[in-house]
């Protein structure tokens, strides 16, 4: 029996796409008509060629990048301790790990501006140097859901306690253990997580805005009031640099330890 | 902020599976022998291994909370007092909570319904394998896609110079504006809210539809149920407390968003990440200690939201054993 055409799931999936591809398109077109009469590239090219946008990107980049480092040193070694060691405290580490779900940023910051304001027992908005610290930490507690998700499954996906007996009986120690037996096994695991966290914290507005750090997320604020045109241009890049983020994400989370990327090129058929 | 991807429903299963493969062999050394002296001291390393975790979360998301909480139920000396609990029920204030939770229902009602129906589509309507790929695809990028870019795109698209606002007035001669709309409105924002609420109910509510089995359907058919029977008697009540648990994650994801509306709005639209972000700025109230009550209000609300989400999770799980 032939099946019916699916008439009005049909209608509704084209409803949808509709409306999820008409504001990138507009947003699209409308970032290109900067120069009066024609189509160009203008707006792109003035994003570029304003040294505050390389300026703040460049800031908010490698403060990801810190965020992400010090997310995977904190959160790798303590994922893999309690898969091996303690399992009675699991609940507790993800009862933590999820709790910045519940905690929204400015209430984070807020809490910061308090607790390590310029009067408090450790003033780390004293100086430039601390201030950004503050903010790294902010992203890798804002991050930490994720990365401790991302981790945590890939560490399901190996045998941690095998490979730990392992090397132990080779005579590794615990550091070598996790660095070189741990560590490169989950490594797509915390890239995956690493691509999360880098496209929730690049152009994150709450947490510099408030610290009052040159980052990307305020000066697209200021930009969308300023400008017409480059705010789509921006707009339109961001979207597809989220869209890169979420493409090597699931590349790296469904990639299993010591798989090819790429299928051998001399093989026969 | 935009919390999504992916979700302890998502996660769990595998999860606790290998948990349990891997969990009993450090179980028997930690409890087998009796000499309570080497426990102790097997404990005492053991402890250390998660000391750095809980140090930094101590200090930067326990501490922070717990000073806000108690900055709460304090007053400008520093005693206990419970005025600024009660401040919370001030006129401005009250209308900012309303105003957030309105808009959360609001655009959490959008996103569930139409996440609902999408996915149904998507995934039981029949339709070719790819597709339901690229919308899964395109709801993780969308449901991340939050922010102030994601204000850029909708002021290009439906602001007043907007090109679907010029298109309509051009082709159609029909004024969006004239006919009531207004992006930098209620509404207006949640139909922007609406582009990152429907993606993610569409990724967490896919499990669940995935979860109905076939078998009911054809049980109910057999004993002659329509379609519409099928879904009232069975789908729906199946799916009944995933859709509520998902609705509640996409009111928290909702209420929790600042860099959406204040891109949108500037500060005039009151919802009460808002507020607090200009009370932090500027101090606009002259009282720290109500901001803390106002943050504490905000916590407690996401809190009891993803409780409650929780137990209606596990309520759902019931079905798909």
């Amino acid at each position: 029996m032939k099946k019916p055409f699916p008439i009005v799931p049909t209608i509704i999936a084209l409803i949808a796409a509709s409306y999820f591809i008409v504001p990138l398109i507009a947003t699209f077109y409308f970032s290109l008509k900067m120069t009066r009469g024609t189509l160009s590239f203008a707006a792109y090219a003035s994003v570029f060629q304003s040294k505050e946008f390389l300026a703040t990107l460049g800031y908010s980049t490698l403060a990801s990048l810190a965020a992400i480092v010090m997310g995977a040193v904190i959160i790798v070694p303590t994922a893999y301790w309690v898969r091996l060691k303690l399992p009675r405290l699991r609940p507790l580490v993800e009862f933590i790990s999820l709790l910045p779900l519940i905690v929204p940023g400015v209430v984070l910051v807020f809490g910061y501006i308090r607790l390590f304001g310029s009067n408090s027992w450790l003033p780390m908005t004293n100086s430039d140097q601390g201030t950004n610290l503050l903010l790294v930490f902010g992203y890798v507690i804002m991050s930490m859901p994720y990365m401790f998700r991302a981790v945590d499954n890939g560490m399901a996906a190996i045998d941690i306690a095998t490979l730990t007996e392992a090397a132990e009986s080779l005579g590794a120690s615990r550091l070598r253990t996790i660095s070189l037996v741990i560590f490169p096994n989950v490594r797509a695991a915390i890239i995956a997580g690493s691509f999360l966290t880098f496209s929730i914290s690049l152009g994150e507005f709450v947490l510099p805005s408030l610290l009052n750090r040159p980052a990307f997320g305020p000066y697209l604020v200021q930009l969308g009031q300023d400008r017409a045109y480059e705010p789509a241009a921006l707009a339109i890049m961001s979207f597809a640099f989220t869209w890169g983020c979420m493409v090597l994400m699931q590349a790296f989370a469904t990639k299993k330890p010591g798989q090819r990327w790429l299928p051998r090129l001399s093989r026969k058929i | 902020m935009s919390a999504s991807l992916s979700f302890p429903g998502l996660a769990n299963k595998g999860r606790n599976m290998t948990m349990n493969l891997s969990a009993p062999r450090t179980d028997v050394q930690a409890d087998s022998p009796p000499p309570l002296s080497d426990r102790i001291a097997a404990l005492g390393w053991d402890w250390l291994g998660i000391v750095p975790f809980l140090t930094f979360a101590l200090l930067f998301l326990i501490g922070p909370m717990l000073y806000l909480i108690m900055g709460a139920f304090q007053n400008a000396e520093g005693g206990f007092t419970l005025d600024n609990i009660v401040a919370l029920g001030g006129a401005n204030i009250v209308a900012s909570f309303s105003l957030s939770i309105r808009l959360s229902l609001l655009s959490a009602l959008m996103g569930a319904v139409a996440g609902l129906v999408l996915g149904q589509a998507v995934v039981l309507g029949g339709l070719p394998a790819w597709v339901r790929h690229g919308f899964m695809t395109f709801s993780g990028v969308a449901s991340n896609f939050a922010g102030v870019p994601l204000a850029f795109a909708f002021i290009a698209t439906l602001g007043r110079l907007g090109l679907v606002t010029v298109l309509l007035r051009e082709l159609f001669g029909f004024n969006l504006y004239a006919a009531g709309f207004n992006l930098f409105s209620f509404t207006g924002l949640a139909v922007v809210y609406l582009y990152f609420q429907l993606p993610l109910m569409l990724l967490i509510i896919t499990p669940a539809l995935d979860g109905l089995k076939s078998e009911w359907r054809e049980a109910a058919e057999i004993l002659g149920a329509t379609r519409r029977q099928y879904w009232l008697m069975v789908g729906l009540p199946v799916l009944a407390p995933s859709i509520l648990g998902c609705f509640l994650l996409l009111f928290a994801n909702a209420f929790g968003t600042l860099a959406t509306v204040y891109a949108l709005m500037g500060s005039g639209f009151d919802v009460v990440p808002v507020v607090l972000f200009q009370q932090i700025r500027g101090n606009v109230l002259y009282n720290p200690n109500l901001g803390y009550a106002l943050a504490v209000g905000m916590i407690a609300i996401m809190a009891v939201t993803n409780i409650l989400y929780l137990l209606l999770r596990r309520r759902a799980e019931r079905w798909q054993k």
